[in-house]
């Protein structure tokens, strides 16, 4: 199985990146017709395991998903090619509407369709973390860790680097409380 | 040196945001406040550009930011600097896989970081809420609450959050007509 091209991971991570919406758990589709059934280069148990991965380590889903899939098929080489395919999209199409958007943002209908999209946006980030909320925060522990990040973050201007350390510092802790009784 | 500092930053980024693309936007307000490179409010138009084309969100994200910072080199950098931390963390978990997926350690650790993450998010989610609802300027000069407050946004966040949650046809829709949706009202009442 070791021994896809990378210039084949390149192409299949970069049609990918070109038909996923939304990233995250959106991708999962295109990766089981794409990755699955096309090419054999994972199995569906494999993507659920990296999705997990992908939950609970830094950075994006979509990237570690390539990066793991990548060096499977043909080493580190090869989660390097995996990886810029599914970000070479994204770089082409917002340039080019980035540099669309600038030339067109003294229009007033432009700054008036923003200012709506702007509290669509607060919705959006609203749902998302009630999403998180629920599979989140499940107990005592975990509901004063989110409390005492929300008011910190809210009220100093800690990096949020910062109370993510702190936070993995604290689950350690308190699970080792918890063994102790 | 502009494209270093980009790096720099974008790397902070991809090592600690856990958990998908809206994890990155705590960071990348953080940016916006300290460096002065792009206004909050810009913060929000690219999280509606990031979440309506293709691609995944935080990678947009950092694309946007940086092509806004630095043209298309800085694009470029930026989007390298998010997925480099990335790449060398799966490289070296792929190693010991299944190591990592059964240590207590790496799981108790997280049992703390996952509410952190979205405790991050929803202060940066208050932020732009704050932006949008309230008019800071009738705030400072001591206005009234009912000049403060915008309540053509406030009835829009209403309706959007309705038909996001309650209203069953609607709430399987894409985010994408709910931003077009938006933008329209916005358009339509000049907000």
């Amino acid at each position: 199985m070791k021994n896809a091209k990378l210039s084949d991971l390149f192409l299949a991570f970069a049609r990918v990146g070109v038909m996923t919406f939304g990233g995250g758990y959106a991708m999962l589709p295109m990766l089981q017709r794409e990755i699955v059934e096309k090419r054999g280069w994972a199995t569906d148990e494999e993507l659920t395991d990296y999705f997990a991965i992908g939950q609970c380590t830094p950075g994006i889903i979509a990237v570690n998903t390539a990066t793991f899939i990548g060096r499977k098929t043909a080493g580190i080489a090869g989660g390097i090619a995996a990886t810029l395919g599914v970000v070479f999209p994204s770089l082409v199409i917002i340039t080019l509407l980035a540099s669309l958007l600038s030339n067109f943002a003294y229009i007033p209908a432009v700054q008036h369709a923003f200012a709506g999209v702007r509290v669509c946006v607060c919705v959006l980030i609203g749902n998302a973390v009630v999403k998180l909320w629920k599979k989140t925060v499940i107990d005592r522990s975990t509901l004063l860790i989110f409390l005492a990040v929300l008011a910190g973050s809210l009220f100093t201007g800690l990096s949020p680097a910062v109370f993510v350390v702190v936070s993995g510092l604290a689950g350690l802790a308190v699970k080792a409380l918890e063994a102790k009784k | 040196m502009i494209y270093l500092q980009l790096y720099w930053e974008f790397f902070k980024t991809g090592l600690f945001a856990v958990g998908g693309g809206m994890a990155t936007i705590p960071f990348l307000r953080e940016i916006s406040l300290r460096t002065g490179w792009f206004t909050p409010a810009m913060l929000a138009d690219m999280i509606a550009v990031s979440e309506s084309t293709p691609g995944p969100i935080g990678v947009n994200m950092a694309t946007y930011v940086g092509y806004t910072v630095g043209g298309v080199p800085g694009a470029v950098v930026a989007t390298l600097g998010i997925v480099s931390p990335c790449i060398v963390i799966i490289l070296i978990i792929a190693s010991f896989l299944d190591a990592f997926r059964s240590s207590p350690t790496v799981d108790r650790a997280f049992y703390g970081i996952r509410p952190a993450s979205t405790a991050l998010i929803a202060s940066a989610g208050l932020g732009v809420m704050r932006l949008c609802l309230v008019d800071e300027a009738a705030l400072a000069a001591g206005a009234g609450i009912l000049s403060v407050i915008r309540l053509p946004q406030i009835l829009l966040l209403a309706a959007i959050w309705v038909m996001t949650n309650l209203v069953k046809p609607l709430k399987k829709l894409h985010p994408l007509v709910f931003i077009a949706f938006s933008a329209a009202v916005g358009i339509l009442l000049s907000m």
